[in-house]
């Protein structure tokens, strides 16, 4: 028997180490040392984590606390009875559900990047051999030609993971064709994008998967030299890693000779340090030489001159972990999977007002409708759907309408939004979308390089704009301003990053154009975000002129005789709230 | 910016870490964070001191040390809180507790308190959207964050 307990990062903010090791105690105390309890990646579930899963019988224990520990043992472990109260239970018909294949929330997820993230020991390499690990490698170097590789890429169809969605085979063959005495392959692991964790999941819970991939990569396109580049801000996937290198190294798997094949390849890590646009591949090039991480113009691509000039491969994670698994089942396999033109599985992060936050993958082409309703189990409270953010900072706001397009690269990019790296952020009523327009402006505003002028002026002044619209002030000249500025920096950014930016707020003129309008022509706004728009009104019905609101108030906008209805001076309110927290009467509200 | 005077073991200690590195120019990120490391912060004599080691300009330097946001020109506090932002965070309410923040320690962003005890930043998804809003003092998590959960947080940490 197996105790998995999830030591991915929401469920070690809960406690999910101290779980391991009550849960380790407890199998010593109560005699059943030869249990193991195993420390595994994240299984995807966040909203009801800490989660831990006994093997082989498959049981699902959802929001465990390390005082459940002796319960699971006792019962679990030695009686084999299911602890029923840890049990997820289904919000339909309130039935406990053991097994995590018959939950909603898994039921319509299809794991093959994330095939191993939850189910294996990340630390031990044993376990990753065990499930097939290192023999896609293997069949490469004994049995395939590097020309046959790259073919098998291209016919699987797999497109890049971290965005932008470039056949990866195509990819490879150019890097193949450019000669040089050294040549190099790069993982992107610098995920900025606020709100997606699909990379660090995959390194945290699989980082092999990578490392075999990358050596793979290598062999196809001449490499011998490998290179991670990875945020700073992840150090339990820089650990997992450094252990993951440590141990192929070790076994052979790193390092010359490969499987007596006569090929060598080895791995380094390079550590970024906060700046969103270094994801970016001629950024990020230049950050691990060590500079500042701005983008240059390509052409020249990094497949020509990349790291140190030299021809270099850049791969997202999540490209990566695929890449095995399509080895081993063959490119037929993997290509039936998704639509016609976005083969394969996507992983999203699932976040925002919903019911099931989490990391899931699913197969291309489903639609938003079902992984919103079926997986993520809907809004949260009961409330109604807004809007759905994809693709972070470069992409858009999908509404209603979209929910049954079926998701591929193309149809997003229709749609006004696109992939992005796979964040997935679901609003309800109370988010306003020229906030969230202006929220994600300040995050390219401060990320832009400054390179180009264009999107560092640029941005800074549609960020204006809609501070100005926030605040009350925005004319109808101000909406024009705004497009005609989104077009121009779409048009003449240098980089990935610039061109893109103003996305946000196309895509929410496009589709909440109306929104803009009320908070322009009539100074409202409806989901009471904006501070400026909002007025505190006293209902003299309710009032019983108690003074407590007036008593409280820090700039006396309040006034009214004693035991009368009071009013507020709206001109002097600054809108603190503090008035609504002291009225006992419910008489103060905010329209 | 603050200026101090950089005492002779300090100095050594970052020659000994630019030399572990080759003191190659190539290096200065991974010299910078490192330096970091141990310093806690980046002032301008220290950045001088590397510029020298690995034979760059100081603007290069500079330019490094203000481009990526890891790297600091302030010291932090004892405890560095780090309210996430991320778009997760920031649509169930991030906005709010960070606001909160500011007024129960009296500083905004990018700031430290007199006393040194707390600094405030904000970052951009800790990756436990699942927890959501998501406050970091420390290495410690602290998940679904409230405004009136803030000063019983900040009192964890002043007794």
């Amino acid at each position: 028997m197996h105790l998995l307990v999830c030591g991915g990062t929401g469920c070690s903010a809960s406690q999910s180490a101290k779980i391991v090791e009550n849960l380790q105690l407890e199998l010593k105390r109560q005699g059943q040392e030869d249990v193991q309890v195993i420390l595994t990646g994240c299984f995807g579930f966040c909203e009801k984590g800490p989660i831990v899963k006994v093997m082989p019988d498959n049981t699902f224990y959802t929001e465990v606390k390390p005082e459940d520990a002796g319960e699971i043992v006792a019962e679990h472990v030695i009686k084999g009875r299911k602890v029923t109260r840890l049990l997820y239970t289904d919000p339909e018909n309130k039935e406990h559900i053991s097994d995590s294949k018959h939950m909603g929330f898994y039921k319509k997820q299809l794991r093959i990047a994330l095939r191993n993230c939850g189910f294996i020991d990340p630390e031990n390499i044993d376990e990753y051999v065990a499930n097939d690990g290192y023999a896609a490698v293997a069949k490469v170097l004994t049995e395939m030609s590097a020309e046959q590789v790259i073919e098998e890429i291209k016919l699987s169809g797999l497109r890049g993971r971290g965005g932008g969605g470039f056949p990866t085979g195509l990819k490879w063959e150019i890097a193949s064709k450019n000669h040089a005495d050294q040549k190099y392959v790069v993982c992107n692991a610098d995920e900025g994008d606020p709100g997606a964790f699909m990379d660090r999941s995959i390194l945290e819970g699989d980082p092999h998967s990578v490392i075999e991939a990358m050596t793979i990569n290598g062999f196809a396109i001449g490499a011998t030299k490998g290179l991670i580049y990875i945020r700073a801000e992840y150090p339990l996937a820089i650990h997992r890693l450094q252990i993951a290198i440590g141990q192929a190294r070790e076994y052979g798997l790193l390092g010359k000779n490969i499987f007596g094949s006569g090929f060598d390849f080895d791995i380094e890590l390079r550590y970024g340090a906060g700046a969103f646009v270094c994801g970016e591949e001629t950024a990020l090039i230049h950050s691990m030489e060590g500079l500042r991480g701005e983008p240059t113009f390509k052409p020249p691509f990094p497949a020509q001159s990349g790291y140190l000039g030299k021809p270099t491969n850049v791969n997202n994670v999540e490209t990566y972990a695929n890449i095995p698994i399509i080895i081993l089942k063959g490119a037929n396999w993997f290509n039936k999977i998704g639509t016609e033109k976005s083969k394969g599985t996507k992983v999203f992060a699932l976040a925002g007002q919903i019911n099931n936050v989490g990391l899931i993958e699913v197969p291309m082409g489903i639609t938003l409708r079902e992984v919103i309703y079926e997986i993520g189990g809907g809004i949260k409270n009961g409330r109604a759907f807004k809007a759905v953010q994809t693709g972070g900072p470069s992409g858009g706001c999908l509404t209603e309408k979209h929910l049954d397009t079926p998701i591929d690269y193309d149809n997003l990019i229709a749609a006004g939004s696109m992939m992005g790296s796979g964040g997935m952020v679901v609003m309800d009523d109370t988010s306003c979308m020229v906030s969230i327009a202006k929220f994600y402006l300040e995050f390219t505003v401060e990320e832009s390089c400054g390179k180009c002028t264009p999107c560092r002026v640029g941005n800074k002044r549609l960020h204006e704009i809609l501070e100005k619209i926030t605040k009350g002030n925005g004319t109808m000249e101000d909406l024009d301003a705004l497009r005609n500025l989104a077009a121009v920096i779409k048009d003449t950014a240098l980089c990935g990053l610039g061109q893109t930016s103003p996305n946000p707020v196309l895509s929410t003129l496009d589709n909440f154009g109306d929104e803009y309008l009320e908070h322009v022509k009539d100074k409202k706004c409806r989901a009471g975000v904006c501070k400026s728009l909002m007025k505190y009104v006293i209902d003299p019905e309710a009032c019983v002129g108690c003074t407590a609101c007036a008593r409280n108030c820090p700039v006396n906008a309040i006034a009214g005789e004693k035991k009368m209805p009071h009013v507020i001076n709206t001109e002097l309110c600054i809108k603190c709230g503090a008035c609504i927290e002291r009225c006992k009467f419910n008489a103060i509200s905010i329209k | 910016m603050i200026k101090v005077k950089l005492a002779e073991d300090k100095i050594n200690k970052i020659k000994e870490i630019c030399a572990s590195f080759g003191n190659k120019g190539g290096e200065a990120i991974n010299v910078l964070h490192k330096v970091q490391g141990e310093f806690g912060y980046l002032p301008a004599e220290v950045q001088e001191v590397i510029a020298n080691e690995l034979n760059v300009s100081v603007a290069t330097i500079y330019g490094i040390v203000t481009f990526y946001s890891f790297f600091t020109m302030i010291p932090k506090g004892d405890h560095p809180i780090s309210i996430c932002m991320g778009t997760a965070c920031y649509v169930r309410g991030s906005e709010k507790v960070l606001d909160e923040f500011k007024r129960q320690l009296k500083i905004s962003i990018g700031e430290t308190t007199p006393d040194g005890k707390f600094s405030l930043n904000c970052l951009r998804c800790v990756g436990a959207c699942g927890l959501a809003p998501v406050v970091l003092i420390g290495e410690k998590v602290y998940g679904r964050v409230t405004t009136d959960k803030v000063k019983e947080i900040i009192g964890e940490y002043n007794a």
